[in-house]
């Protein structure tokens, strides 16, 4: 049990690198950047 | 006093938070003249509370960018974004929040204003923690999903209607230096700096309430606490139960009942402060000893 626990971490790590990668191949990081290079007005509280 | 700072690392803890946080935000020219870096650096996400829209940020805010891509209307799910915070929280947990995150060391500044009461635990609070995780799946998640324009498009919930740590980052000093944005603030920006105020001043009297109570992020790193690979160890062996790291514990953990606590912030104070040397932190070890606890939920 303590074994499984163990290796969840390393696991749930290889398990984001290979979301990201998807994401990325999917185009997600132009919607991240896009948001990111303009002023958010949401976020400023204007929007 | 100095003395006493410097034993318990607080001030080695505090350094490697500005220099991240100058790290993360070296775009001085955007403090000059009211504008944000527009760089390919920008689709990178950082690891904690760093609003895309202070005038200084390099990188993306990961709650920001996982509002955005979950509200698009081509996406709804966030890989790249839920990647990413998935990643550095199976990696360090809420290490980040200790020691990387901006506005962490914000609140750990504004605490060190002396006032008569400082507030511990208090009646109410255990229940409170459990905000977080409701403002993750309602404002971060649900809204941006499902509360839709006519284009499938859903907006930023959390940044536009809570987020304290976008209103001192960038709301104020874009609205400051920037004299078009100045015409266009309205209640929005009263109410969004009304919780920044009140997140200030309960900061001198409460450790860290934004993390405590709202961070989404915080929320999510502390669901990878148990199992991340940075882990904190407790040898039994070694324990004497005087219960010093936990009364030093400014986040109210226990570190001998659970030292990978869902609100540890693994700041170290209570490694420091143990006189035994029983609690120690590092990369998850192969082989363990039987008395050491490691992982308990």
């Amino acid at each position: 049990m303590k074994n499984i626990k163990n290796r969840l971490g390393p696991m749930a790590a290889l398990l984001g690198i290979l979301a990201m990668l998807y994401g990325i191949s999917r185009g997600e990081m132009a919607v991240v950047l896009a948001k990111a290079i303009k002023i958010c007005m949401e976020c400023i509280g204007i929007g | 006093m100095a003395k006493k700072t410097k034993k318990t690392g607080e001030r080695t803890r505090h350094a490697v938070q500005a220099i991240w946080a100058v790290l993360t935000n070296n775009y001085f020219k955007g403090f000059g003249d009211g504008t944000i870096y527009t760089g390919k650096f920008k689709n990178l996400c950082v690891p904690g509370m760093n609003c895309y829209s202070c005038p200084g940020a390099r990188g993306a805010c990961p709650i920001g960018a996982l509002q955005a891509t979950i509200g698009h209307h081509k996406f709804n799910l966030a890989f790249y974004a839920a990647g990413f915070i998935m990643f550095i929280g199976a990696l360090i947990g809420r290490f980040v929040c200790g020691w990387l995150c901006p506005f962490g060391l914000i609140q750990d500044l504004l605490h060190k204003i002396p006032f008569p009461k400082k507030a511990g635990a208090f009646k109410g609070d255990k229940l409170l923690r459990l905000l977080k995780y409701a403002i993750l799946l309602i404002f971060v998640i649900l809204l941006p999903m499902f509360a839709v324009d006519i284009i499938g498009q859903g907006a930023p919930f959390f940044c536009k209607l809570i987020c304290p740590v976008g209103t001192l980052e960038g709301g104020i000093p874009l609205v400051l230096l920037n004299k078009a944005l100045r015409g266009a603030v309205g209640f929005l920006y009263a109410w969004k700096n009304s919780i920044l105020a009140v997140i200030v001043v309960l900061s001198v009297i409460i450790y860290r309430p934004f993390c405590k109570y709202m961070c989404p992020l915080g929320a999510i790193y502390s669901i990878f606490n148990p199992v991340s690979v940075f882990k904190y160890r407790l040898s039994e062996s070694d324990c004497v139960k005087c219960g010093a790291c936990s009364r030093v514990c400014k986040m109210q953990v226990d570190p001998v009942k659970n030292c990978n606590s869902l609100e540890c912030i693994r700041c170290g104070l209570c490694i420091k402060t143990c006189p035994t040397g029983a609690i120690s932190c590092g990369i998850m070890p192969l082989k363990q000893k039987n008395t050491e606890k490691s992982a308990d939920a």
